[in-house]
């Protein structure tokens, strides 16, 4: 048993927990309770599944693993799925977050319960396949589908302005992507196949790297997001429901890092030499701009969401760093900031559902009526500050320190913003949490729920268990990034040499 | 290919259509009014048994009429796309022409009539074959938008039609005999090896001539002018068969013209299907933003799904030819959907077309706003639905012939585009409903439902379709 059945099983089980929700009948009080259950039950199953896969997953070995391969379209395209070690950490990600957002939504979503429900499902499949795909076009079509449940949910859930979020997201990300599309096809008639594992051992023409990077620059960069287009961000944060943000920040903006590392770095390592001094100097403006934007915020949402595009600096800058650490401390910073980040949108998602504000001054004080909300949010705070012992410092050391020996400049430059994201993070802190209740709406604040504890335990204990204990994450993609490197190494040696 | 006077099994399904509209002309004639439900019903068993005929596999395939009627894969699969979209024209306006009191068996029959100008037109071999068929298939056309003949928008329709697409005619053969006087013949073969790899003044002229003239029939811009006032002027079921049948085969015959009969000299129309291709994608994109009437809406769509069409032929290879043939047959599934989901906007007994009678369809009828929105994410290329592909063929062998400007600009308007085909979705899903909508009838909901699971499913098994599209484009070369 090769065990070729498990990723086609992940990518099928949510969309069969969706079929079966949309078989319910009727749209009563005990089909919402249903669909709720099936859409938990689905989630939890992929989520053992993906855990299986891990099972049989060798961290020792570099290359893909549980690969399937189907025909697909007409012999030029191919259903292909594998993992290798920097996209299995993300499948664990994705199947990880979806059953906390399944209960974050279970006493929040009271309308259309079944076409969320379904929705979410659908969303899951297609962000996972985001990252065990193995053939181009495969990739882009999990990439984009992923559009169109966002987009949805944005519109329908959301608050406020939702439907400016919903139309500036979509547009935003479509526009980024259609480019690199263009990209995937000049790779196909020019290596005659869009087979991941082909093209990675392609070399293509520098002058055609050039083109080919600016293309999948364009997508990722606008998923990723890096300044100055990743003003879609907040507005959606801000306007989607809870879950909502929390699948965007602790997934959807990984796609874009997670494609810099597997497609713009492996497999045009010239161009990538070339652009990095452009995407260290975006990331760098990313990392101290939008901390000092987030500092200036008066809605949560908006300022974790800010606080987001600067976390996201550190990685795009970790990757173009190109060096063990660099890449090493980007995976690991991307998956701290899934669980982090997560975390806190389901934090502020906590507050909304009691006060239905977003406002940082329509709070105050909640230390004295929710002592346990204290403890955890203020857990996940020093996460996102990174302090030592959580994930988050692990991430932001290791991609300085990637960075360091690449550009000094650069590393220092960004190190203002640790202590940037201190002063902003501790300042909502402070706002929210500290200091003596003054707003009477603010005294019937009940402390978390059972839910709700049961949502934000895993998250925190995750942060705690691998900011003490980073080996087994670092472990599982080493080998893949060794590879990675060496073949950036070589490329760009072989290059220079030719050049001489 | 053996040419011969006459071979029949070759011209099968278009004999048979000749022969059983005249036998639908006699019995309508003689029955009047009384039979005119009965003529409908024998005009689609018709089409379908045409339908049969024509992607038969066991029917030879070959040149007829001395080398102006030539049946090949690309015959056949344009054909059967030409024959879809007027098989499904006619299921769906049964009911409407009952609701609305337009009866008259006159209506299959211009159908009937039209498809088989169409079929001619698709299979034409020399320029004069081309000319006929063009406009047995137009003079049917012109009757039909005017159909609704007291309704004021509708006769300014039809005028306005008419006398554009008279116009283009002239062009047309105009066109056509500057390219028989300077290259000695009217057959697409005889023409290529005159013309060779260096076209003289005359034919450069002619050729313009004759791409403007088929460019009015797709309605692609600088020819565009017509389609927004049919669209909306004429009654649903007529502006179902304007953005469906007629499409395919004007496309069919381009495709045709440009490739067998001056295959030497690409790079002189490629210039101008490029220029073509990126004003009708860039005006389709930008005009549609500020429409309120859903037809209107789907004129300016059009226009713009034209030019995407033609990128994949302005590529000129086989791949793009291929691509065509992809593009128009999921165009024409999007397109008979979306139409059909149009026609079930009834209100109280009357059609309503505004974009706005849809808000809060999610809520109204769940099912039908799932279908329409799955049309309208497919009309914008959002994979994995099949107007993805249908994008990604075109601008695939757009790139491999290296028309890299070209492609840019196209993917940019498809996201200009995007915009209203999401606020349609928007104004189903987000927004608060007004009043439902009458019950549809059965048959536009079929059709619906079937074209938004063929659009849905196409991902798990393209090949059928892309393989005969290759084939066709094959039979070209």
């Amino acid at each position: 048993m090769n065990g070729s059945w498990i990723l086609s099983g992940i990518l099928a089980l949510p969309l069969i927990g969706a079929l079966f929700i949309l078989l319910l009948p009727g749209d009563s009080e005990s089909t919402k309770r249903n669909a709720r259950w099936i859409a938990l039950f689905a989630t939890l199953l992929t989520f053992v599944l993906s855990l299986v896969a891990w099972g049989r997953f060798d961290a020792e070995q570099p290359g893909f693993q549980l690969v399937e391969e189907h025909d697909w379209f007409s012999h030029a395209i191919l259903y292909k799925l594998g993992v290798d070690g920097i996209s299995m950490p993300f499948v664990l990600l994705t199947t990880f977050i979806m059953p906390i957002c399944i209960i974050a939504s279970w006493a929040p979503i009271q309308t259309r319960v079944k076409a969320y429900m379904i929705t979410f499902l659908v969303m899951e499949t297609l962000m996972v396949g985001v990252f065990v795909a193995l053939d181009l076009v495969l990739f882009y079509l999990f990439f984009e589908g992923g559009l169109i449940p966002m987009f949805i949910i944005i519109g329908i859930w959301g608050h406020g302005n939702r439907v400016y979020a919903a139309f500036k997201f979509f547009l935003y990300t479509f526009t980024g992507s259609v480019l690199m599309l263009l990209a995937i096809m000049a790779m196909y008639w020019f290596a005659g196949t869009t087979d991941i594992t082909v093209l990675l051992k392609t070399s293509f023409p520098a002058k055609m790297q050039t083109w080919l990077w600016l293309g999948f620059f364009a997508s990722f960069a606008v998923k990723m997001p890096m300044w100055p287009v990743h003003t879609w961000l907040p507005d959606a944060h801000v306007e989607a429901p809870t879950a909502g943000s929390v699948v965007l920040a602790a997934i959807l903006l990984k796609m874009g890092g997670y494609g810099f590392i597997r497609f713009s770095l492996s497999m045009f390592p010239d161009a990538s030499l070339y652009f990095a001094p452009l995407v260290f100097a975006l990331s760098v403006i990313a990392i101290i701009y939008t901390s000092l934007v987030a500092l200036a915020q008066e809605s949560t949402k908006k300022l974790i969401a800010y606080s987001s595009v600067a976390h996201m600096g550190f990685v795009t800058m970790g990757i173009f760093a190109a060096n063990t650490q660099g890449i090493q401390g980007a995976v690991y910073q991307m998956i701290s900031h899934g669980l982090v980040s997560g975390a806190l949108f389901l934090c502020t998602g906590v507050l909304y559902d009691r006060m239905h504000t977003y406002d940082i001054a329509a709070y105050g004080g909640l230390v004295q009526r929710m002592p346990l909300y204290a403890l955890v949010f203020m857990v996940f705070t020093f996460a996102n500050i990174g302090l030592p012992g959580t994930t988050g410092f692990i991430g932001e050391f290791l991609t300085l320190l990637g960075t360091f020996q690449i550009n000094n400049w650069v590393a220092f430059l960004a190190t203002f913003g640790t202590i940037l994201s201190a002063c902003y993070a501790l300042y909502l802190y402070r706002r929210i949490v500290f200091g003596v209740i003054e707003k009477p709406s603010l005294m019937g604040m009940a402390d978390l729920t059972s839910r709700e504890v049961v949502t934000l335990l895993p998250l925190g204990l995750l942060t705690i268990f691998y900011g003490v204990h980073p080996q087994p994450i670092i472990d599982a993609s080493a080998a893949s990034i060794e590879q990675i490197i060496s073949g950036f190494q070589h490329a760009v040696t072989a290059t220079k040499s030719a050049g001489l | 290919m053996h040419e011969t006077a006459i071979s029949l099994p070759v011209i099968l399904p278009e004999v048979v259509l000749a022969a059983g509209t005249l036998a639908l002309v006699l019995y309508g004639a003689l029955r009047g009014e009384r039979g005119s439900a009965l003529v409908n019903e024998f005009a689609v068993g018709l089409l379908g048994l045409v339908f049969i005929l024509m992607v038969a596999r066991n029917r030879p395939m070959g040149v007829t009429f001395y080398g102006s009627f030539t049946d090949d894969a690309f015959t056949r699969f344009m054909s059967a796309l030409a024959l879809l979209g007027s098989l499904v024209t006619l299921l769906l306006s049964v009911e409407f022409m009952r609701q609305e009191r337009i009866g008259g068996f006159e209506f299959p029959v211009l159908i009937l009539i039209s498809t088989l100008g169409m079929l001619m037109l698709i299979s034409a071999d020399d320029f004069i074959a081309l000319y006929l068929g063009l406009e047995l298939m137009s003079l049917a056309l012109y009757v039909i938008a005017a159909y609704r003949r007291h309704d004021l928008r509708a006769t300014e329709a039809g005028l306005k039609y008419f006398v554009l697409g008279a116009l283009s005619s002239g062009m047309l053969l105009y066109g056509v005999s500057l390219i028989y006087g300077y290259s000695g013949s009217v057959a697409f073969s005889a023409v290529a090896n005159a013309v060779h790899d260096h076209a003289s003044i005359g034919v450069l002229f002619g050729l313009v001539f004759v791409l403007a003239g088929l460019a009015f029939k797709i309605s692609a811009v600088p020819f565009h002018m017509w389609t927004p006032d049919v669209y909306e002027g004429a009654p649903t079921p007529v502006t179902t068969f304007f953005a469906s049948a007629p499409k395919v085969a004007a496309m069919a015959v381009l495709v045709r013209v440009v490739i067998t009969a001056f295959p030497g000299i690409a790079h002189d129309w490629r210039q101008i299907l490029t220029f073509v291709s990126i004003a009708s994608m860039v005006l389709g994109a930008f005009a549609a933003i500020g429409q309120r009437n859903f037809k209107r809406l789907m004129a300016y769509s059009s226009i713009g799904h034209m030019g995407y069409a033609l990128v994949g032929l302005a590529a000129g290879t086989v791949e793009g030819a291929q691509s065509v043939a992809v593009y128009m047959a999921i165009y024409i599934v999007m397109t008979l959907g979306t139409f059909a989901a149009i026609l079930s906007m009834r209100r109280n007994g009357r059609a309503v077309e505004t974009m706005a009678d849809l808000a809060g369809l999610a809520r109204t009828d769940p099912t039908m706003a799932f279908f329409l929105a799955t049309m309208m994410f497919s009309l914008a290329g959002v994979p994995p639905l099949a107007g993805f592909f249908a994008k990604f063929y075109v601008f695939a062998a757009a790139m491999k012939a290296g028309l890299y400007g070209l492609s840019v600009i196209g993917v940019l308007a498809s996201c200009v585009a995007a915009y209203y085909y999401l606020r349609i979705v928007k104004l189903m899903y987000f927004d608060e409903p007004v009043a439902a909508f009458d019950r549809p009838g059965a048959v536009a909901r079929i059709v619906l439902a079937v074209s938004a699971l063929a659009i849905i499913l196409f991902v798990f098994a393209p090949s059928p379709i892309t393989n005969a599209a290759m084939a066709a484009a094959q039979s070209l070369f």
